[in-house]
């Protein structure tokens, strides 16, 4: 049995680490590319949200890498996330691939139910072992974590344009390859040096920008066209609203234990959007009022054509950026996004932000 | 009260209209989907809201002036276990935001999918704005349930929304809309003769129910001389029971009732076409309209066709695919 899964951003580390540390046998899917989307959209219905074909090419791409098991989560809405297993199932099954699929539903409170899915993909095990995997996936995780804060921090005020993203995939690597708790520890500091290597002069007054919205696009640089870079390397200092890791605490435990009153996000959103809609809608207006709070000169919102709770946020967004003065932009990606048309629009942002930024302070604000 | 003509609207008006008037308040309804409403309503929203939604900004805001409150409930669920659609969910915070000078926004939170309580809880706050008793509350919540249920019966009949609500009386007199759907209620297409050609009709209400939105197209086609059966027209044990073939449970109401009648249609054999009507860029319908395509083409003996509706749509173009389809239907029951 050979076990693929879909990517999204580096979450492939820690899937990797997981399944391998079980004795699984893994192929994880190539990086994104434009072949996986042009794959991946010529079989997926046309107004299907864009993580869901990129997941097709995905698959598509591994299974010709010879994996025969995908492992894939479920939900119970109302994001159409839910639903994906089951369609891409339908889809690839019509495209005469052989292969199982796993689709792991999230527990509603029976982590029993789980473990059993589970047990069909690594074979029965000692819980034992199931820990000391999930410990191995989540230093990983934090690791990356750590790096992906980091490199954001040096990118804009890097020495020559590219050196931080060289230094910071080099440094992914260094964790992808470790084999324990102990080596993810020193392959982080290893590509923390790494990374500190390759800043040049600190500039005290660079603009900083917020990037919310949805989870798969923020997290998956190809899909947006690499937002994060493109911006650093304009020397703007960019803070990311969800990563991996706390979006995995989130979703993995307090989901399960019912730990979402009194989330933060959603206290924030509370005068704009006061219910929950699915994917992450109101975290994003949450987000966008608490980078406000913080004095952050824009925000960018980042979701896949079609998402729904995206759309909701998103009409609500305007309201808060008129409230509380922070310049809003959306993107919207889809299998027709450019470079070009992202980069024209993210420098007319960036333009606007420094322009504001002037204006308020010759006003005092 | 005012309640808008569009989403919900035409599954649950006649329980909000008799609950409201049960507890002492008049109730008035916006007028029918035109163009001057949809462009009030395209003005407000941002581009890539769905038509659905767009047009019933455009309802809200025609509502101005006319009433006190306006009712845009927040349906998170209707059933346990499910749910609407994420856009319902955040329909009273999207006008509140983008639609100034609309009358007080009355935003029950309808949530089923774990407890009644939370429903119980919404019902009850709802009927104390106005200042009730928690007895004539709930004796207006059962007026309105027992309403529901005869309307539910109604368009199970075979009648479209419209039909039904003139059929119980529930229209406003004069009402353009409601002359007509009692016109066609008292000349219904089930005339003796040889057995006319039957399309299965499948899409959210708020689509093809609405003259403006889906073109005319269940009175087109009737014109055309065919028996028009939609989702809503079956008992919704058949929906349930077709759309539990599915391996996963859908979780969204509508989606899974549509999903269900597409099977129905598939398998009974008791339509001769299965058009499916969307709006551009809907969610729900992107994974469900593919899944009936799916199905429709492994078994191959039920033409199926979808038809995509948004804000630039024009009449011709759907008109000639819709014409080319009951040609086709047609000329198999022919052959």
């Amino acid at each position: 049995m050979k076990v693929t899964f879909a990517r999204m951003g580096n979450l492939h580390i820690a899937v990797k680490a997981i399944l391998q540390d079980l004795g699984v046998e893994v192929v994880v899917p190539p990086a994104p590319s434009k072949r996986t989307l042009t794959l991946g959209s010529r079989y997926s219905p046309e107004f299907a949200c864009l993580p869901l074909k990129v997941n097709i090419g995905n698959y598509i791409e591994a299974m010709e890498l010879g994996a025969d098991t995908i492992a894939m989560a479920g939900g119970v809405g109302p994001c159409r996330f839910g639903l994906y297993g089951e369609v891409q199932r339908e889809i690839l099954k019509a495209l005469g691939y052989d292969f199982e699929m796993i689709i792991v539903e999230p527990p509603q409170g029976r982590l029993r139910h789980v473990l059993g899915q589970l047990g069909r993909l690594v074979g029965r095990q000692p819980v034992a072992r199931y820990v000391r995997a999930a410990r191995l996936a989540w230093a990983k995780i934090k690791a990356v974590d750590e790096l992906e804060k980091l490199v954001m921090r040096v990118r804009a005020f890097e020495k020559q344009k590219g050196a931080a993203t060289a230094a910071f995939t080099s440094a992914l690597k260094l964790v992808d390859s470790a084999e324990s708790i102990a080596q993810v520890a020193s392959a982080l500091e290893e590509g923390k040096e790494r990374l500190l290597a390759a800043r040049g002069e600190v500039c005290p007054d660079a603009p900083r920008i917020g990037i919310v919205g949805e989870v798969y696009v923020v997290l998956e640089p190809f899909v947006n066209c690499e937002v994060e870079r493109h911006l650093g390397e304009m020397g703007v200092l960019v803070d990311r609203s969800i990563y991996l890791g706390e979006w995995i605490a989130e979703h993995l435990f307090k989901d399960v234990l019912r730990l979402r009153k009194g989330h933060r996000p959603y206290e924030l959103a509370r005068p704009y959007l006061c219910h929950f809609v699915g994917g992450h809608g109101v975290e994003t207006v949450g987000s966008t009022v608490g980078y406000s709070m913080r004095k952050f000169d824009g925000v960018i919102q980042l979701a896949p054509f079609t998402c729904m709770p995206e759309i909701v946020a998103q009409d609500v967004l305007p309201a808060v950026s008129k409230d509380l003065g922070i310049p809003v932009m959306t993107l919207v990606f889809d299998e027709h996004s450019s470079d070009t048309g992202i980069i024209t629009r993210l420098e007319a942002f960036v333009d606007l932000v420094q322009r504001s930024r002037r204006t308020r302070r010759t006003k005092g604000w | 009260m005012g309640i808008p003509r569009a989403l919900l609207y035409y599954y649950y008006y006649p329980m909000w209209k008799v609950f409201f008037e049960s507890l002492g308040q008049r109730v008035i309804t916006s007028g029918e989907t035109t163009k001057a409403v949809v462009d009030a309503g395209i003005q407000v929203t941002v581009d890539e809201a769905c038509l659905p939604v767009k047009v019933f900004h455009g309802h809200a805001l025609s509502l101005a002036g006319k009433c006190d409150y306006i009712f845009v409930p927040r349906l998170v669920a209707v059933e346990r276990g499910a749910f609407t659609c994420p856009k319902f969910m955040g329909l009273p915070d999207m006008v509140r935001c983008n639609c100034k000078n609309v009358p007080k926004i009355i935003d029950s939170c309808i949530n089923l999918s774990r407890t009644t309580r939370e429903y119980i809880r919404a019902v009850y706050s709802t009927g104390r704005l106005f200042g009730n008793r928690a007895l004539d509350i709930l004796i207006a919540h059962n007026k309105a349930r027992a309403a529901l249920g005869r309307f539910v019966r109604c368009v199970e009949s075979g009648l479209t929304p419209d039909e039904a609500m003139a059929a119980m009386g529930l229209t406003v007199s004069g009402d353009e809309p409601a002359r007509r759907a009692t016109a066609a209620a008292k000349s219904p297409d089930r005339s003796a003769g040889p057995r006319r050609a039957v399309v299965g009709l499948v899409g959210h209400p708020y689509i093809i129910y609405d003259p403006f939105v889906s073109m005319n197209i269940i009175r087109r086609l009737r014109g055309m001389g065919v028996t028009v059966v939609t989702a809503d027209m079956l008992p919704l044990a058949v929906t349930e029971r077709e759309a539990a073939r599915f391996p996963k449970r859908v979780f969204w109401t509508l989606g899974r009732r549509l999903l269900g009648a597409g099977f129905h249609f598939l398998r009974s054999g008791s339509v001769d076409g299965c058009l499916h009507v969307s709006a551009f860029a809907c969610g729900p319908d992107s994974l469900i309209g593919e899944l009936l395509e799916r199905e429709y083409a492994r078994y191959k003996n039920v033409p199926f066709t979808t038809i995509t509706v948004d804000e630039h749509t024009g009449e011709a173009g759907v008109m000639t695919r819709v014409e080319a389809f009951v040609d086709v239907i047609t000329r198999r029951r022919r052959v």
